[in-house]
């Protein structure tokens, strides 16, 4: 399964689908989490004796706690709608990657113990008996989801695997099984802050050097504060924009438009994370805790605002959860909303003509935009219905003279994962990724063939890196992926920036 | 004998029904939601959500966005049922709702729409590879189950007729509790035997998604994370 050996698929169409592809990706499994990074969440350290019972109370109880779990378990008609909506099954053609039979392998288990007809046919209903082989089933499996709810638009019922997903890491992880790379990095933010581990110090040098970059280039002083207490405004971003390409151009996207606009802002070293990979193991518990520090970091700075920076599954958890896992938020100025998105932000100046735009700095881009899953499926942006989808447009085309939409049944609330969201973007499931991102791709090779199309943007740290991995597998250049806000910050004209025609456009190419 | 055996029957079928029902209702109902997980395309209010459900009960909005083939012979089939099912008022109402006589010539034909569109359904399970994978002997054998129902229900209409007034004798008697003489006609017995046992299948199988789907939190909840705090009240322990 090493990233050499993947052989990348082949699609006719963005959505073709394939052949069933037995057993294709069995026995996958990211690296189960060491002792020491289950105990820092509150899960035991290794798979625990008595692991069948624990299963099935954990089970009873999330049935209990969670209605759509005991809901979709027991409504789905096996219809077929939805066995190919998954990127995952599209690109690896194993059928476990349906979004059905994935929800399936919890399912039976759910039968066997929890139903008349399970209980004493098992045979008629597909119930079976929980083993060791079964969680470990469960674990390659739910570990090939990546939560992005694709599959859920398209249901009649609107089952949604990302819930039964993350029931299954849940479980998984109470019994001593949880995976290494959301686990270890949960641990980070809980003692640290950020995902990366970035202490303090190391974040307050980055983000001045970013500064002293910013003013290189423009001439202007633009600030990127830190912990400044009595700001207006909260800017949670994911760890990654403060030091991943093409994250960063996003970030200095972000200090312009606030420079601009002229508000008063600051990052918060204590909450320097949007990312909340609580979601991704399924943990309310877990998400409630990382939610709670941007709550303490808003009251101790003293903010009226929260703005959260380009992230999916965080805004994901900051538009449609902090309310509940961490408000209310009534000491917050509430002629904003709270929290706000930062291109609800941006397009709010961008109406107000604060913002000097020169489109023409992205002349040599041919762009086209990735719905990132969260954003499109999890939430929303502005005042309507579809905000989400119309206003990185609308920002889009007004810094870009070149856009392109990709075809219509791989955008919006159709939109394909990148291929790394859930917590699956970790080098031990680089086979998967490379596999999961090929309907993405082949959609873009379409819009370069017809549109001659350069570059994606997106707005989630997890598309920009997983892009980053996986566009050159696919014939692009890895630079070929751009944050939003770079695309912002290229075409802003600071209030007393030199400009210099002559001079190299600050564009990709210098990343 | 056989028509007090088909009476309790009944009475067991429809409290296995009803109870059954209501049970899993109530179970749904109590277990929160503890999270906002609308899907797009969200309302963002309570009309807007009536009307999403709406669209999904009368036209199955979603499966028809899915996949055409699944849509039309599911859809086929449901608005068969129903109206057939609207057509049988008249075995248990006495005198007979005028909507149900206006009913009646659409529930006859209804019925081959119902059939043709279990067919389908079942042939979609041998065919495609997908379907196979996922389908278990459970899911034929409901399309078995449906699909005689329909055709001994069809064989009484369009080839040999029962004793239908002897029939309405026996249900609205059971209405009253008391059991009338039910005609030994083969036919009818298979048709209501069959029945019988959907109506007691109905709350521990997949039949449960008929309420089940109105319970779906991804389809019934209202996209207002930000102006309106949603918790659960186990959720709310956490924070005391």
């Amino acid at each position: 399964m090493a990233d050499g050996n993947t052989e990348i698929p082949e699609l006719k169409d963005a959505l073709d689908i394939p052949c069933l592809k037995h057993g294709a990706m069995e026995g996958l499994e990211p690296y189960i989490a060491s002792p020491d990074h289950q105990e820092a969440l509150g899960f035991p350290g290794e798979l625990v004796p008595d692991w069948k019972e624990k299963v099935l109370e954990k089970m009873a109880e999330t049935a209990k706690k969670n209605r759509a779990f005991q809901v979709y378990l027991d409504t789905c008609v096996k219809c077929g709608a939805c066995t190919d909506k998954c990127h995952f099954f599209l690109g690896t053609g194993d059928p476990k990657n349906m979004p059905v039979a994935r929800q399936d392998l919890l399912r039976s288990v759910y039968r066997r113990y929890f139903t008349f007809a399970g209980k004493y046919f098992p045979w008629l209903v597909g119930a079976r008996d929980l083993t060791e082989d079964v969680l470990h089933e469960w674990y390659s499996y739910y570990h090939q989801c990546s939560q992005c709810r694709r599959c859920s638009v398209f249901c009649p019922y609107g089952i949604d695997t990302a819930e039964i997903t993350m029931a299954a890491r849940d479980i998984l992880a109470s019994v001593g099984i949880g995976q290494k790379y959301s686990n270890e990095i949960l641990g980070k933010v809980n003692k640290i802050g950020n995902n990366l581990g970035l202490p303090e110090k190391a974040l307050r040098n980055t983000l001045e050097d970013l500064e002293e970059d910013i003013e290189d280039e423009t001439g202007v002083s633009v600030r990127i504060p830190l912990d400044e207490k009595g700001a207006d405004i909260l800017l949670i971003t994911p760890s990654a924009d403060f030091f991943a390409e093409p994250h960063i151009d996003g970030l200095i996207g972000y200090a312009k438009v606030f420079h601009e606009a002229g508000v008063s802002w600051t990052v918060s070293s204590y909450a320097s994370e949007a990312a909340n990979f609580g979601m991704f193991i399924g943990s309310y518990e877990n998400m409630r805790e990382v939610s709670l520090r941007i709550r303490k970091a808003a009251q101790d700075l003293g903010v009226k605002r929260i703005v959260f920076g380009e992230c999916g599954h965080a805004w994901r958890v900051a538009y449609s959860f902090l309310n509940t896992l961490a408000g209310p938020f009534d000491f917050l100025d509430q002629n904003y909303p709270v929290p706000q998105h930062i291109l609800e932000f941006t397009w709010d100046e961008i109406q107000k003509g604060t913002l000097n735009l020169d489109k023409s700095k992205n002349d040599h881009i041919r762009l086209t935009y990735h719905d990132s899953c969260n954003v499109a499926r999890g939430t929303r942006m502005g005042d309507t219905p579809g905000g989400q989808f119309e206003i990185p447009r609308n920002v889009i085309k007004s810094v870009c003279n070149y856009y392109f939409d990709m075809d219509r049944d791989t955008t919006h609330e159709s939109t394909l994962c990148c291929g790394g969201g859930g917590g699956l973007l970790t080098d031990d499931l680089m086979d998967l990724r490379v596999k999961g991102a090929a309907p993405r791709m082949t959609a873009m090779q379409q819009v370069t063939e017809d549109h001659g199309v350069t570059h994606l943007a997106a707005i989630c740290a997890i598309c920009k890196s997983q892009f980053s991995k996986v566009l050159p597998k696919y014939g692009y250049d890895m630079e070929a992926i751009l944050s939003v806000h770079q695309l912002v910050s290229n075409a802003i004209i600071l209030k007393g920036q030199e400009t210099d025609d002559d001079e190299d456009l600050p564009a990709t190419a210098e990343a | 004998m056989l028509s007090t055996l088909y009476a309790l029957l009944f009475y067991a079928a429809t409290a296995f029904l009803v109870i059954g029902v209501g049970m899993k209702i109530r179970k749904y109902a109590k277990a929160p939601a503890p999270l906002k997980i609308p899907i797009t395309p969200a309302p963002t209010t309570r009309g807007g959500v009536v009307w999403r459900m709406f669209l999904e009960v009368s036209v199955f909005q979603s499966l028809f966005k899915s996949n055409k083939w699944i849509w039309l012979f599911g859809y086929l089939f449901h608005v068969g049922l129903a109206l057939v099912l609207l057509r049988h008022f008249r075995y248990f109402t006495d005198p007979v709702w005028f909507w149900v006589e206006w009913v009646q010539p659409f529930g006859v034909y209804a019925s081959f729409a119902m059939v043709l569109g279990l067919l389908g359904l079942w042939a979609r399970r041998f065919l495609l590879e997908r379907m196979r994978y996922i389908s278990n002997p459970s899911d034929h054998l409901m399309l078995a189950l449906l699909l005689a129902i329909g055709f001994s229900g069809m064989f009484m209409k369009f080839v040999s007729k029962t004793d239908i007034i002897a029939v309405k004798v026996f249900f609205t008697g059971l209405m009253r509790f008391q059991i009338n003489e039910l005609p030994s006609d083969p036919i009818l017995l298979t048709h209501l035997g069959l029945v019988a046992i959907l109506m007691i299948i109905f709350p521990i199988s997949k039949l449960i998604h008929a309420p089940g789907m109105f319970f779906s939190p991804s389809r019934n909840q209202v996209d207002n994370p930000r102006e309106k705090r949603h918790l659960a009240p186990w959720a709310a322990e956490l924070e005391k």
